[in-house]
């Protein structure tokens, strides 16, 4: 790889032994996916790290982050990370309590860590930063040093800004010296499509549940999806809600990193379908495929013909209209089957500014007396506990249900079962 | 019977071991969740959507996958695997590897004492070929013989 003079001089060592390793671990990295040079992080961006948790086991990850600290090194840009695993709202049982005492024993200490390396705020806890409540939306084009595939995959695709799927450390890593290896996503020619999905479904299809379909069949692979625009106005707030939960099934159930909606999202819109690469690979999605990949789904629940005990919304968090939207179908559930609360707690997360600014409406408070716990809660992170991994829940989240032993329901199931209807046969 | 297949060092070294096989994509945080957690010395796999690791010691095995997949915590993972010498002794990919176990494989290297070996592009036929508890012996060049 070429570097230029001032990596060239960090890899030596001018910076100090520790940045020259963080270095020389970039170039490694980029050296095997054939870079050939470092591009600098789009300066004014901000960065966003996945590791958010202070888990105990972690603590080779917390003992680099010492040395870092000690060596004098700060990351070279502000970043948000991950929501944090912790918030006694939520429901937890003595057991569970003590569980998760021992397992994220580290988190204050960890927090004064992403402190002291350049955290943006304390309300920087989100896997959607990229929300205008949150502060860090990034531009078309901007270079990126982000881990969290759900963030990353909306920021490539839905933003257009330009980010590999790191791992965690190296988000970090390329924060701290304020470049990236220059490869994959961040060319021009590794955002061409390889695969054409067209959607020929009755109506819009539940969000994470196409995008699990796709997923499952590209893999890494960048999907150019055609029949979605018919459903939205062009790139508004509804298609950007849709499209973040679709890239999170896409994301979480394959390792999709980017994909192009037609006349949507700003590449598919600017090149269209030239964006397909020649010999692109064609996949129909029609109500029978997603059936299919929903019957799919394993069950790993102890006693599959459990009651759920719990209910989680929002992985990856929801947007403020999409916290009006279930508020309303819960309210209007809960009349329909004539009752005045939930009949298991359902608890629905969402970034902590989001959910600041969705508390000064009535309808916060009406969820909450309804039997709903507004959290910004990592749920992913909730369900690492042994004890409630045993607990059977259950999500319309197939991010959540994919790293978890929560079931997944389609919405409007999950709606009904939590409000004491009839439920789908999702479930 | 014996067969050698080449393919390209990611972190060079030579190593000998039993093979474990994945012919899914290996999820690493789903699988060395519990020995992290838990101090399982053997790090065995406790991923249950992988039927052929689960429950099975991944701990100074040849572990021969095609890619690993799922959260972006997945370099880190390894990394921590690494520091409390439960890595596999060498990571064999069929594909080429993805970015998160490159991650892993380097972060392993440059920040830990661990000497876990990577190759990468072997090839769909070594995964085919390659079985549970064979002898694996790896090169320098990145070449792999396959034993049983």
């Amino acid at each position: 790889m070429k570097l230029n003079e001032r990596e060239e001089a960090i890899l030596n060592g001018k910076e100090g032994e520790v940045k020259a390793k963080i270095m020389r671990t970039l170039v490694k990295y980029g050296e095997i996916f054939g870079a050939e040079k470092m591009v600098d992080i789009t300066p004014g961006t901000k960065g966003h790290l996945v590791t958010s948790f202070g888990l105990s086991v972690m603590k080779p990850v917390y003992a680099l982050m010492d040395e870092i600290i000690l060596s004098g090194v700060k990351s070279s840009q502000p970043f948000s990370a991950d929501p944090i695993p912790l918030d006694s709202n939520v429901p937890q049982s003595l057991v569970q309590k003590l569980f998760f005492k021992i397992m994220y024993g580290m988190q204050s200490s960890y927090n004064e860590q992403l402190k002291a390396l350049g955290l943006l705020d304390e309300k920087a806890f989100t896997c959607t930063c990229y929300l205008d409540e949150v502060g860090n939306t990034p531009k078309r084009g901007d270079i990126l040093s982000w881990a969290e595939s759900s963030a990353v995959v909306y920021a490539n695709s839905v933003l257009g800004a330009r980010c590999n799927r790191n791992s965690g450390i190296i988000d970090l890593f390329g924060s701290i010296v304020g470049c990236v290896p220059f490869f994959g996503l961040l060319t021009d020619e590794g955002r061409k499509a390889d695969y054409l999905i067209e959607v020929k479904t009755e109506k819009l299809p539940e969000a994470q549940l196409l995008g699990s379909a796709i997923g499952l069949k590209v893999m890494e692979e960048t999907p150019y999806i055609v029949g979605l625009d018919k459903y939205f106005m062009g790139l508004d707030d509804s298609a950007k809600a849709y499209l973040k939960d679709m890239g999170a099934g896409a994301a979480s159930n394959g390792a999709v990193g980017l994909y192009h909606v037609e006349n949507i999202t700003p590449e598919a819109v600017d090149y269209k379908r030239a964006l397909l690469k020649e010999g692109y690979k064609t996949y129909v999605i029609d109500d029978q495929e997603l059936e299919r990949v929903l019957e799919s789904y394993p069950v790993i629940w102890k006693n599959p013909d459990s009651k759920a005990k719990v209910a989680f919304v929002g992985c990856p968090h929801l947007t403020e209209k999409q916290l009006f939207s279930w508020a309303e179908r819960i309210e209007a559930a809960l009349k329909k089957n004539g009752r005045k609360k939930t009949v298991i707690p359902l608890v629905i997360t969402a970034a902590p500014a989001v959910l600041e600014k969705f508390r000064k409406n009535e309808a916060a408070s009406r969820l909450e007396s309804e039997g709903v716990v507004l959290s910004y809660i990592c749920p992913l992170m909730y369900m690492n506990n042994p004890e409630c991994k045993k607990m059977p829940t259950i999500t319309s989240s197939n991010k959540l249900r994919t790293y978890t032993s929560s079931r997944y329901m389609k919405e409007e199931d999950l709606i009904e079962y939590v409000t004491g209807g009839k439920h789908g046969k999702s479930i | 019977m014996e067969r050698v297949f080449k393919g390209r060092p990611i972190v060079k070294g030579k190593c000998k071991a039993k093979a474990l096989v994945s012919h899914e994509g290996f999820n690493t945080l789903a699988s060395y969740q519990h020995s992290l957690m838990f101090g399982d010395k053997k790090a065995k796999c406790s991923d249950q959507s992988n039927r052929e690791l689960y429950g099975k010691e991944m701990a100074g095995r040849a572990l021969c996958l095609p890619q690993t997949i799922g959260s972006t915590t997945g370099g880190l993972v390894l990394y921590c695997a690494s520091s409390f010498s439960r890595e596999p002794k060498c990571m064999l990919f069929s594909k080429e590897i993805d970015s998160l176990a490159a991650a892993g494989a380097i972060l392993s290297e440059v920040w830990t004492d661990s000497d876990m070996v990577a190759v990468d592009m072997l090839g769909d036929e070594f995964l085919s070929f390659v079985q549970d508890g064979d002898d694996i012996e790896v090169f320098e060049d990145g070449s792999v013989k396959v034993k049983r």
